[in-house]
């Protein structure tokens, strides 16, 4: 066991706690639990992408024995709540469609919730389904996203014509034209970012328990964020005072994105317990996730960058559309704008940039942020676009780099697009990387295997995000309907043991284990005396959970200044028991001690005892020993790195071997670098997924074909190879521990490594781009003209 | 109509009536209270289900609990002889989980693979572990756990 006690632990690779339940089932998830009569609810989903629903016939299911109730929207709308599933983020203009709970008269994708059921077991709930009969009129879907915008398409919502969500720009138009008049070189690209469906291993479910007699409900479910999904469960759709509602995450098996949206399946649930007055279940099936969970990416994009003529960036422009899906989803106006033009400069000092994105509805899922969030899909534009602009100048890829990169002296750096980069040494990653890969060998090599008709290529992201969004002021100003701030309270109980409440809600990141080092640093008391809770409305204060790489930045610098207001406390009564001035106390390792006098002290532990005790305390000051603290950060904090990927393409198959992977990050300080190196292949294997493996694919009439893991490529292992890992420190000069954020950063930084790998290897070929998954098919045609 | 069956499992005798479409899944979670085997999916393909049935791998979700009757099943529960079996030992040192719902399924496929073949090159334990999906750790990390795993029970 590494040290356990003082400063050494931050950076440790401790071993996680969270582990040993997991590993021999005894982790509890929502399916796990059961309540005394407990019942289960099913949900009938529209089979059309666009349907009027003339009638539902309930007669056969509700008579079936073992079913208790059928629903439509009708009884909710009856039963006087909400019943709405509100969007949290707001653009000028923007269009914002109402969204029932069930639909009332119109489906509007596959997958569209249409009847609701509740019976005494899984199996009838099911069986009951079959039974429900629905009138459908189906009508003209607009499923693919260019042709959504163009006259004639079907109307998702009347409110939104031609299917405009809404049409955003940032950046300055004027400047970036004249900047392109006077450009040397041209580079331009039509880009697409495919759909992806997350695939969190553990599909959705919520178990909802209302009491009658209490008039609260008590939700356990499949969240990243308990306290949103409390306040829009009260606001928009059950209509209960939030204290009555106390949502509970219990083991949450991933995420990704996928469980911080709020969606109307878990408030039907709860709904339903209502309506029953038993506990009720709703447990998603695999295939359920795949029209139910909010897909991600999806943007058609055209993309233009300017240089002069020695391979200086002089502007960027991009257009692109994004997919909104059939409603709005929780956060899915942020993304494709303020999650995503404003990183269109990347790590480069580019003076002019233009990105205009006009959000589309389409009869499909919503979509809504996914591992990465806006961020991956504009790495991919600008790392793509740098690489095109290396080849139309005729100059190498990672030179054109370095000659554009924000030099660390002109840190804080204000882009073109509002974000101001507080940090980094740009090119401390990629001469890293380039080494580790040994660049130059690498060109040889290549060049040599070519003659012998094989297809080497090397392909580079450096890639910088923006996460911890922050402050709530300043993401209130761009729309946010929340704060970003996070809480923490740190008990430090009478024996000196500590239980530390966060408003992060983990899922799969180890929180228990990080933020427990992070506690036990400031506070001096063991490792192993500090326990960490998560996930409950009823047990810490309100907290905005996990998502957006922001636990360890937020919610860890949250526990350090609640640590920090103990220690505060624990000085002023140390100093009292050791009657002398706070001023001249030390503390160190735990103890208080005074100035030059080591043997003299009073640990954490007897302070704290005599903090409960409340017998000898100065006067006026409170017994016990907590404090809370709510943390809202000054600016985001933005990791940065360069990964390069390293592929052979099978000139007879097209086959992608993706051969080696290297990451060079910089994540500012680390915790523990055993959990950051694993969340980095973790991001990795998602990207390199969306390189080469996944994509979500409807037919024209909006139904979905890859609506399975058999029709869906989530990679497996040998999809994958071992990844080279390594890392830069430049620490956050923003936040208390110094850190970034880790949790998306694989799968920002590798979709371009590898399709820009790809393309090298296919430049003898005259193929200049491919669009993603790169899979055998379309590598093949491509070796062959497109044909 | 129940169907009578009698099963071991995790060296426990069991002896229930089921319907006779009820999955081997849902009888160790729903009715014994197992639920360690997790479902993932519905289409065979994640393996958060496996289970050992006479000492082999099988995906719980894809039998029914009648098909197993007469057999010896070992769930995430019933695998250590002792506090940890080496491939759960191994989970926990090499970081092989995050979110650890693949974890029992997978945990499971690893003790098989490694009955079958004690010392898996990386290549054959990527291609053992293929019925196992995990969103996680992009499997770095459990490779790493199956080659500690496959040495340490090599003594």
């Amino acid at each position: 066991m590494a040290q356990t006690n003082g400063s050494n632990i931050l950076g440790s690779a401790i071993k996680r706690r969270e582990d040993p339940a997991l590993i021999t089932g005894k982790g509890r998830y929502t399916d796990d639990l059961q309540l005394p009569g407990m019942v289960y609810a099913t949900i009938l989903r529209s089979p059309y992408a666009h349907a009027t629903i003339k009638n539902i016939d309930i007669s056969g299911a509700a008579a079936m024995p073992g079913v208790l109730g059928v629903y439509t929207a009708q009884d909710i709308v009856k039963s006087g709540i909400p019943g709405g599933i509100p969007v949290g983020w707001l653009l000028p203009g923007l269009k914002i469609p109402e969204h029932f709970m069930l639909a009332k008269d119109t489906a509007r994708y596959v997958g569209d919730g249409v009847a609701l059921v509740v019976a005494e077991d899984r199996y009838t709930a099911h069986d009951a389904l079959e039974a429900i009969v629905v009138d459908y009129a189906p009508q003209t879907a607009a499923v693919n996203l260019s042709a959504a915008i163009q006259p004639g398409a079907g109307q998702v919502h009347a409110s939104a014509p031609n299917n405009i969500a809404f049409d955003w720009e940032i950046g300055d138009k004027a400047k970036t034209d004249a900047a392109f008049a006077g450009a040397a070189h041209i580079a331009h690209l039509d880009i697409i970012n495919n759909r992806l469906i997350p695939n969190a291993m553990e599909p959705r479910a919520t178990l909802a328990d209302y009491n009658v007699a209490t008039g609260e409900v008590t939700i356990h479910m499949t969240s990243q964020n308990p306290h949103i999904h409390r306040l829009l469960m009260s606001l928009a759709s059950l209509g209960l005072p939030e204290h009555k509602i106390r949502v509970i995450a219990p083991e949450v098996g991933g995420g990704f994105g996928s469980k911080i949206h709020h969606y109307a399946d878990e408030a039907l649930t709860a709904w339903a317990s209502m309506q029953v007055g038993r506990p009720v279940k709703w447990v998603a099936t695999r295939s359920e996730t795949y029209i139910t969970d909010a897909h991600g990416r999806d943007h058609v994009t055209t993309a233009e960058m300017a240089l002069d003529s020695n391979g200086k960036i002089l502007g960027l422009r991009v257009d692109t559309l994004a997919n909104m899906g059939a409603y709005l989803s929780t956060f899915a106006p942020a993304v494709p704008t303020y999650l995503y033009g404003t990183l269109m400069s990347g790590e480069y000092d580019i003076p002019a940039i233009y990105c205009h994105v006009r959000g589309v509805f389409t009869h499909t899922v919503p979509v809504d942020a996914y591992r990465g969030a806006g961020r991956p899909e504009a790495t991919f534009v600008v790392e793509r676009m740098v690489d095109e602009a290396a080849r139309v100048s005729g100059i190498d890829p990672a030179e054109l780099r370095r000659h554009n990169f924000v030099q660390p002296d002109n840190f804080p750096f204000q882009t073109q697009v509002a974000l101001a980069y507080d940090s980094g040494n740009y090119e401390g990653t990629l001469d890293l990387a380039l080494k580790h890969i040994d660049y130059a060998n690498f060109r040889v090599e290549q060049a040599e295997a070519r003659k012998n008709g094989r297809y080497l290529g090397l392909g580079l992201s450096s890639y910088i995000e923006a996460c911890g969004l922050a402050p709530s002021a300043v993401v209130g100003s761009l729309g946010a309907q929340a704060g970003q701030w996070e809480s923490a309270v740190v008990r430090v109980h009478a024996t000196g043991k500590v239980t530390v409440y966060s408003g992060s809600s983990g899922h799969g990141q180890g929180h228990k284990t990080t933020f427990a080092q992070i506690a036990s640093a400031e506070l001096g008391i063991p490792y192993e005396d500090i326990d960490v809770m998560e996930g409950d409305t009823g047990a810490m204060p309100h907290g905005w959970g996990t998502y957006g790489s922001r636990s360890a930045a937020v919610g860890g610098s949250a526990i350090v200044m609640g640590a920090r207001k103990v220690v505060d406390k624990a000085r002023t009564i140390a100093a009292h028991l050791l009657e002398a001035a706070e001023e001249d106390l030390v503390f160190e390792k735990g103890k208080f001690h005074v100035k030059g006098s080591p043997d003299q002290f009073k640990s954490i532990q007897d302070v704290s005892l005599q903090a409960y005790l409340a017998h000898n305390l100065p006067k006026g000051l409170e017994p016990a020993l907590e404090a809370t603290a709510f943390y809202d950060p000054s600016n985001f904090v933005y990791p940065f790195g360069t990964h390069i990927a390293i592929v052979e393409i099978d000139p007879a198959t097209g086959q992608v071997d993706l051969k080696r992977y290297l990451a060079v990050d910089d994540v500012g300080n680390v915790i523990n670098p055993m959990v950051v190196d694993g969340q980095i292949h973790g991001g990795i294997a998602q990207g390199v997924g969306q390189a080469l493996y996944e994509t979500a694919v409807y037919d024209s009439g909006g139904n979905l074909l890859s609506g399975s893991m058999l029709d869906y490529a989530v990679p497996k292992a040998h999809f994958l190879p071992s990844f080279e890992t390594d890392r830069t420190v430049t620490p956050c000069p923003h936040n208390p521990l110094g850190v970034k954020g880790v949790g998306e950063a694989g799968s920002i930084a590798s979709p371009a490594a590898v399709i820009n790998a790809v393309v090298d290897a296919l430049s003898p070929f005259g193929v200049t781009h491919i669009d993603m998954p790169a899979t055998p098919e379309k590598v093949w045609r491509a070796m062959r003209g497109g044909k | 109509m129940g169907i009578p069956i009698q099963l071991a499992v995790n060296g426990k005798n069991v002896a229930k009536e089921v319907e006779p479409r009820l999955l081997l899944v849902h009888l160790l979670r729903d009715v014994l209270g197992l639920t360690g085997t997790k479902v993932g999916c519905d289409t065979s393909q994640c393996g958060s289900c496996t289970v050992l049935l006479d000492g082999m791998a099988v995906k719980s979700c894809t039998l029914l609990a009648v098909q197993a009757d007469g057999g010896k099943i070992t769930t995430i529960e019933g695998v250590a002889n002792g506090k940890y079996h080496p491939v759960q030992q191994a989970f926990w040192d090499s970081h092989g989980l995050q979110c650890g719902f693949c974890t029992p399924g997978m945990i499971i496929s690893v003790v098989d693979l490694l009955e079958r073949n004690g010392n898996p090159s990386e290549d054959e334990i990527r291609h053992g572990i293929e019925g196992n999906l995990c969103r996680c750790t992009g499997y770095h990390n459990i490779v790493k756990a199956v080659q500690s795993a496959a040495a340490v029970m090599n003594g």
